[in-house]
């Protein structure tokens, strides 16, 4: 159970509309991604699921009830912020059963389930110390283990891994995608992070100034981008855009190619440039080549592709892989 | 949080509150106008005719009424200037590493928490005494004349008694901001080559510049209104020369009973502080984030 | 800087900030001393500091004489008093204010800022004659409303600025967990605030108590709180400094022991929060 139906959903602050009217099915036991720049409205549109904010007009269905007026508690939706919002004053035993207790179970069952969230999520050791005495990505685990614990229809997760450093970031990725496995529970994830995005989602939400720009799985977005907006976000480094002759050519008003699509000699091809700046990666080299009419393109090479700033270099697009957009933006087929 | 329903409990939780100060400002205040403009003595029972500004003629032409209103920005100033110079140095000083810093906190923040009547009454009699006082010993010791403090230099004494009080209020916020400044920032700037004399001119001063403008504030709304310290003391005296607006105020209305002059008086200190108070909060208002 | 060099000016330090805090303590030093005098020996010349006859009967003589226990009891009565009371209507009010802003909250806050601003001898008479009129004069009740008045601003600024370090995603977090406003209140908001809510009491306890403006002009006999009392001790009766002193000491003693324990607080809740 965990099917979240989104009906012309709005939402206006004062004067300012954050949401116009949107559509969104998130299927029972998905994991569902939202992301998108920085203000687009990826909280906002959380907090709407999660009724901590009212929508302005619109419903929301979850698992076919109307839930747009109905608590935030009544969802049968857990939530992990981002500053994790664990309670300071309480252990970590007493943060984790605290939902349980406001839903009033005894607590024989209170203590079960605690101490199988606490197994589950390696927090045994901890169960006594309070949230100042744990480490970050401990922290993290304790707001999932007050979530896990009231075994909600869905996970709501509010850029949850933004405050870690990034070695702990990939193992609480890996934890969260295992948890996801297990529970089969639908789970709605919001971040920034391309890397997060892509490998945690069954789906992907593309927002930009809280429309949906493109819904689907993310090799669907990487190949396919609905129009420029998405094919720029997704993929990093960014795609390429070329316009003026050279899209004209391919009958479009802009043409993409991303960064690995893109061939890079010392002797021919089709683009000549310059190497302006080379990234290397180790395992690959990221080279930003300033061409004589095309401007800066980036391409990423083989680690072991030896240039340096100033390398005289030729470019030569994969034409299958090559993406055609219209003067509105949107792709062609 | 921002649901309409707890923006309504919000509202009204805010009320009460609202509702109270409003009140409290708007009720005495409009019955003090109102009493300004009426010949009311409380000693003249059923006499409350209008008198138009009168009152205002007669308290505004007072000779009284410029001694006070001297004495007021004399005392406001005089003790603004001794805490914030000596609570600058002050807060320097015991910011600097050394042994008992908690126990000398303790002891510089002391005065603040005596009542102004025990204070006032303290230096009155058992230092500035002319012959009891311990100032008094001091100076025959040295074989000096006892020097009468609250005859001869009756407003410098009053100054040198809320000074006291207040210093350490100056102090403990001054420390306070001073502890924050950043000691990498000091150390840019003794890398950077700064004498301690240009580090605190550069750096210190204008790191305190907010905290400065903080304690201005507070200590103006307080001693525009300083009371106690005078009627225990010198009451007002000798003549006017220890007279304050607050104190005149005081004299007039429940010492001669006059209601309508005093009233006068009253609404002429609201002005006064108001002006003063707009000042203020400009330059707060701007350093206050919300 | 070498080590020894800077052992000395810690020790150079030490003592400057040593006898200048003695300096200032002195007044109040020298007055606990001299409660325990005679008060012969009070106005001996050369005064003696330590070496003399000390003697409980000058605080047995200011109890009997003026009673202090009873203006005891009305000061704590008047400061606890007006200060519960203001936290009932502050703890809402900040509440609000902290957690669910509105655009004009900024310009309540600083309204409410400048009500501290009237001068008290602007609305002396008014409420004088008002006190008059419905009974409130010389009264503990009275006190305690126009106290509570004159610090709620101060009080709703303190909780404020505690109030509005507590993340707004915590108390999302227990709204989400099934908390009601008042579990909400209970086990989430006033646990974390209780720090902050303790400073705020232990700060307007000690401004009510010194309060000496509508204390004086307020009371007579009946509800005269401890500034009153000292009050009468300003015009002298023959040798009385022992007295003074024993009757200052005990004005001074709850207050200032409590102020030491909330000095930090005291910057943040006088500063509105400006400094901290
Ligand atoms: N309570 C509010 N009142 C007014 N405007 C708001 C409020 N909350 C959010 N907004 C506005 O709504 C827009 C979307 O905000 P939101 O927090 O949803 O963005 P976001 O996509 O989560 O951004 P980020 O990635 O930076 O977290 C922003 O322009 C923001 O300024
Ligand atoms: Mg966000």
């Amino acid at each position: 159970m965990g099917e979240i139906v989104l009906d012309q959903v709005t939402k206006t602050f004062g004067h300012v509309q954050v949401i116009p009217p949107l559509d969104l099915q998130i299927e029972d036991g998905e994991f569902v991604v939202f992301v998108g720049p920085s203000g687009c409205g990826k909280s906002t549109l959380l907090r709407l699921i999660a009724g901590l904010e009212d929508v302005t007009t619109g419903e929301i269905r979850i698992d076919g009830e109307p839930a747009t007026h109905t608590a935030p508690a009544k969802r049968g939706l857990a939530m992990v912020f981002q500053s994790y919002a664990l309670y300071p004053h309480m252990s970590v035993k007493k943060n984790i059963a605290f939902p349980l207790k406001m839903a009033g179970l005894p607590q024989s069952v209170i203590e079960e389930k605690v101490e199988n969230a606490a197994k589950v999520l390696n927090l045994t050791d901890y169960l006594d110390r309070r949230p100042g005495q744990l480490s970050g990505g401990q922290r993290q685990r304790v707001a999932i283990g007050r979530a896990i614990v009231r075994e909600p229809s869905a996970f709501l997760f509010d850029e949850p891994l933004s405050n870690l450093d990034a070695a702990l970031r990939v193992n609480m990725r890996l934890e969260i995608s295992e948890l996801h496995n297990s529970l089969k529970t639908t789970m709605i994830y919001v971040t920034h992070d391309q890397v997060e995005a892509m490998t945690m989602a069954d789906k992907i939400v593309v927002l930009n100034a809280g429309r949906v720009e493109q819904v689907g799985s993310p090799l669907d977005l990487y190949n396919a981008p609905r129009n420029l907006f998405v094919a720029g976000f997704i993929g990093s480094p960014k795609m390429n855009f070329i316009e003026g002759e050279t899209a004209e050519a391919h009958r479009a008003t802009t043409v993409g190619i991303r960064p690995e699509h893109i061939a890079v000699s010392t002797d021919a091809g089709s683009w000549a440039g310059v190497v302006s700046v080379a990234e290397h990666l180790g395992s690959d080299t990221l080279l930003h080549v300033q061409t004589e009419n095309l401007g800066t393109l980036t391409a990423r090479v083989d680690g072991e592709f030896s240039v340096r700033h100033g390398s005289r270099v030729f470019l030569t697009p994969q034409e299958d892989k090559m993406h055609r957009f219209d003067a509105r933006g949107l792709a062609i087929r | 949080m921002a649901t309409t329903h707890s923006r309504a409990a919000a509202r009204l939780m805010l009320s009460p509150a609202v509702l109270l100060l409003l009140g409290w400002m708007i009720i005495p205040l409009s019955m003090t106008i109102y009493f300004s403009f009426l010949h009311y003595n409380l000693l003249i029972p059923g006499t409350h005719d209008f008198i138009g500004f009168a009152n205002y003629s007669y308290f505004l032409t007072d000779p009284a009424f410029f001694a006070a209103l001297f004495n007021t920005l004399l005392l406001v100033g005089g003790v603004l200037a001794i805490t914030i110079v000596g609570g600058v140095l002050l807060a320097i000083l015991l910011d600097q590493p050394m042994w008992g810093q908690g126990i000398v906190r303790i002891l510089v923040i002391a005065p603040f928490f005596v009542m102004p009547t025990v204070g006032a009454l303290v230096w009155k009699n058992m230092f500035m005494n002319p012959v009891n006082g311990l100032f008094a010993h001091m100076a025959k010791a040295l074989g000096l004349q006892p020097f009468d403090f609250l005859a001869q230099a009756p407003l410098a004494s009053i100054i040198g008694m809320v000074a006291w009080q207040w210093l350490p209020f100056a102090t403990l916020i001054l420390l306070t901001a001073l502890q924050s400044l950043d000691r990498e920032q000091l150390e840019a700037s003794e890398m950077d080559g700064a004498s301690p004399f240009s580090t605190f001119f550069y750096i210190t001063l204008p790191h305190l510049a907010r905290a400065i403008t903080v304690v201005v504030l507070i200590q103006t709304i307080f001693l525009l209104s300083v009371f106690a310290e005078i009627l225990v003391t010198t009451n007002g005296g000798p003549g006017y020369a220890t007279t304050n607006i607050t104190y005149l105020v005081y004299a007039q209305s429940l010492l001669q009973f006059d209601v309508g002059g005093g009233s006068a008086g009253g609404i002429v200190a609201v002005i006064l502080a108001n002006i003063v108070a707009i000042f203020l909060m400009r330059m707060i208002g701007k350093n206050l984030d919300i | 800087m070498a080590r020894a060099s800077s052992n000395r000016r810690k020790t150079v330090v030490t003592v400057l900030a040593w006898a200048i805090g003695l300096l200032i303590f002195f007044p109040i030093l020298w007055t606990v001393l001299t409660s325990f005098k005679t008060e012969a020996e009070a106005v001996a010349s050369p005064p003696s500091f330590i070496n003399f006859h000390w003697t409980l009967e000058n605080y047995a003589e200011v109890q009997s004489r003026s009673d202090y226990f009873r203006h005891f009891l009305n000061s704590v009565v008047i400061s606890l008093g007006s200060t519960v009371l203001g936290l009932i209507i502050a703890i809402p009010a900040a509440w609000s204010m902290a957690f669910v802003p509105a655009k004009r909250t900024k310009d309540i806050l600083m309204w409410m800022l400048s009500t501290k601003m009237l001068p008290p001898v602007g609305v002396l008479i008014p409420i004088y004659l008002i006190f008059r009129d419905i009974g409130l004069l010389d009264s503990l009740l009275g006190l305690i409303i126009v106290l509570m008045l004159i610090n709620l601003p101060i009080i709703i600024w303190m909780l404020f600025t505690y109030f509005r370090e507590i993340p707004g995603e915590i108390l999302e977090a227990a709204r989400m967990d099934g908390a009601g406003l008042k579990a909400e209140l209970l086990y989430v908001l006033t646990p974390m605030a209780v720090p902050g809510i303790a400073s705020t009491l232990l700060l307007n306890i000690i401004l009510a108590w010194n309060e000496a403006f509508w204390t004086l002009n307020l009371t007579a006999a009946k509800a005269a709180p401890l500034t009153a009392f000292i009050a009468s001790y300003s015009s002298p009766e023959g040798l009385f400094y022992a007295k003074l002193s024993a009757a200052s000491t005990m004005a001074i003693a709850p207050i200032l022991i409590l102020g030491w324990f909330s000095q930090k607080q005291l910057v943040r809740g006088l500063t509105f929060g400006a400094v901290k």
